[in-house]
């Protein structure tokens, strides 16, 4: 088998490989410390952290689904400070790769304070903006299901942030995903990070109340990857920037998938959660995949498909 | 933490809709009392975590009840079939913190602790360090399942035991035989009265009146606040919660403590009397 090229850059930043394990489904990274060598993966995209710290929702905060799961973690996090000072500093002595800070708000000040200081962080390479969280009222996904409202923070957030790429994180709750995307390129986003999680609900017929205590949460899982993948090319054939492609993938076959389609890199989400081994096993798995695609270089697929 | 390949060595009914599994597997285990373990069930999304009633050589006893889809296929799986289990990771998690490592590695740094080559346990379990001489063993239910491993534990260091244990009816009673064989005192309490005191375990202990220096109880909510707000003495509480990753990076499992917001899953899920909120 010829050597396989699995890095990417993206935003001229170089990652070994585009497998990204996608906020809220990986922590801060440290917690995955002792299972595997963490500088297996491209890049760390890091919990959803708000300006102060939060504890979220009550529980039951998860819900099993076929194929899938709701969660309703409501962006519990330590805020913006312990992020910029602890948390960040502390992966990047123990991880090479790129780390990705996942910024939310509930007010377009917030979120361009908090991601000015994510910019000003020397261990954060990459700013995801988070406009899409279902779990969180007057805030979060209020930002990313309207076009004007995704500028909005997108122009506030390109302000502030001088010297690191801003990825905008988009919903796919939304009619026309096209039209937020674009708008967020129009007001100077670097990127787009789509899918979040899709709104969604279980109930325990027994009790007869839903399962979820915030009543409905976001339902992510390999359920969902048809409906990113579309996305993903929708936006990656419809704008100039960069995608990171998210959304049910679980295994290596999906990597390929949502590149062909479009995405530079590719979050793994939900799959953590059922196993905290799925990205360096993606990784792991991709040289032989490429190989009986006649794939040499994974920069050479993003996109390709028309 | 590790994903480990388990076969079934025996899957009982041992109650009403209750099963005691036996898993083997090819490395050394060592799981302290109230530590889990994540078990992938085929055909299902997210791991069931079920709390190690018993830590063997090479495997695991568990207990379970069939509440939902989940469980159901788990009972209908035989001895020779396969499961994967999410573990803690080889060694590290023995005795990871200061405060909750043994009596005898207290002074100990944490780098030169002990660090066994094995499969361990999730999150974090009882301490039986903590008890002074006589220990109260308070189980609701399948909560009796940890006891018993705990119930070892006190007795290998020299400790007393009693347990209390509740059940709705005389049909879900377990864990009970293996306790006494143990060798400790075991009072029952039934809601309907058919076995030992009618009531509830607090009515149990009000009657027996055991000598103890700290208790240690897990099972329903309800059951452990009234523990908890009954007797004076220190204690251990197990809770329960749904989880997503049952490893701690998910967030799932949070609770709100008397020392800020805990995970159960990798905090937990035995907390300090003190730091449980009702």
């Amino acid at each position: 088998m010829v050597n396989k090229d699995l890095s990417v850059s993206l935003c001229g930043l170089r990652l070994e490989n585009p497998v990204i394990p996608a906020s809220g489904t990986f922590g801060f990274g440290l917690e995955l410390a002792d299972s595997f060598d963490l500088n297996l993966l491209g890049g760390i995209s890091l919990k959803g952290t708000t300006r102060d710290a939060r504890f979220g929702n009550p529980t039951p905060r998860i819900a099993e689904c076929t194929a899938g799961m709701i969660n309703s973690v409501g962006l519990q996090n330590p805020g913006i400070e312990a992020l910029v000072s602890d948390k960040a500093p502390a992966l990047r002595k123990i991880y090479r790769g790129a780390i990705i800070a996942n910024i939310s708000g509930f007010s377009v000040e917030e979120y361009a304070y908090n991601c000015a200081q994510a910019d000003a962080c020397p261990d954060i390479d990459l700013i995801e903006v988070n406009v899409s969280c279902p779990n969180v009222h007057a805030g979060g996904m209020a930002f990313g299901t309207d076009p004007a409202s995704a500028a909005s923070v997108t122009k506030a957030v390109r302000e502030v942030v001088r010297h690191k790429p801003v990825f905008i994180k988009l919903s796919p709750n939304v009619t026309d995903i096209v039209a937020i995307a674009k708008a967020c390129e129009d007001a100077g986003a670097d990127g787009i990070t789509l899918i979040n999680t899709l709104l969604g609900m279980r109930i325990d017929i027994k009790k007869r109340q839903p399962v979820i205590a915030n009543k409905m949460g976001g339902f992510s899982g390999p359920a969902v990857f048809p409906l990113a993948l579309r996305m993903v090319y929708q936006v990656a054939h419809a704008c100039g920037i960069p995608v990171m492609g998210c959304g049910g993938v679980r295994r290596a076959e999906d990597v390929i998938e949502m590149m062909m389609a479009g995405a530079t890199a590719v979050q793994v989400g939900a799959e953590n959660l059922r196993n905290p081994m799925a990205c360096p096993e993606i990784i792991e798995a991709l040289p032989a995949l490429m190989d009986s695609l006649r794939i040499n270089n994974l920069q050479d697929i993003i996109g390709i498909v028309q | 933490m590790q994903k480990r390949i388990f076969k079934i060595e025996s899957n009982e009914l041992v109650a009403r809709d209750t099963f005691r599994i036996v898993l083997r597997t090819d490395g050394p285990v060592a799981i302290r009392s109230g530590q889990f373990v994540d078990i992938a069930v085929p055909g299902y999304y997210l791991r069931r975590p079920i709390s190690v009633s018993d830590s063997l050589p090479d495997g695991v006893v568990l207990y379970y009840k069939v509440v939902g889809e989940g469980t159901k296929i788990m009972s209908g799986m035989t001895p020779g079939e396969s499961l994967e289990l999410l573990a803690g990771a080889p060694g590290v998690q023995v005795f990871p913190g200061a405060k909750k490592a043994p009596e005898k590695y207290l002074d100990t740094p944490a780098a030169q602790r002990p660090r066994a080559n094995c499969i361990t346990g999730l999150g974090f379990g009882f301490h039986p360090e903590k008890c002074s001489s006589d220990a109260l063993l308070i189980g609701g239910g399948l909560g009796a399942a940890p006891l018993y491993l705990l119930a070892k534990e006190l007795l290998a260091a020299g400790k007393r035991a009693s347990a209390v244990l509740g059940f709705n009816k005389a049909d879900e009673i377990c864990l009970v035989d293996e306790l006494k064989a143990l060798g400790i005192p075991v009072h029952i309490a039934t809601m309907d009265g058919s076995v030992g005191t009618k009531g509830f375990v607090t009515d149990a202990i009000a009657a027996a009146k055991p000598a103890f220096d700290r208790f240690y109880t897990c099972g329903p909510l309800p059951m452990m606040k009234a523990v908890c707000k009954t007797l004076d003495s220190p204690g251990d509480v197990s809770l329960e919660e749904r989880m997503g990753c049952g490893a701690g990076f998910c967030y799932g499992c949070t609770v709100q403590t008397a020392s800020g917001p805990r995970r159960v899953c990798a905090d937990g899920p035995v907390f300090d009397k003190e730091e449980v909120l009702w």
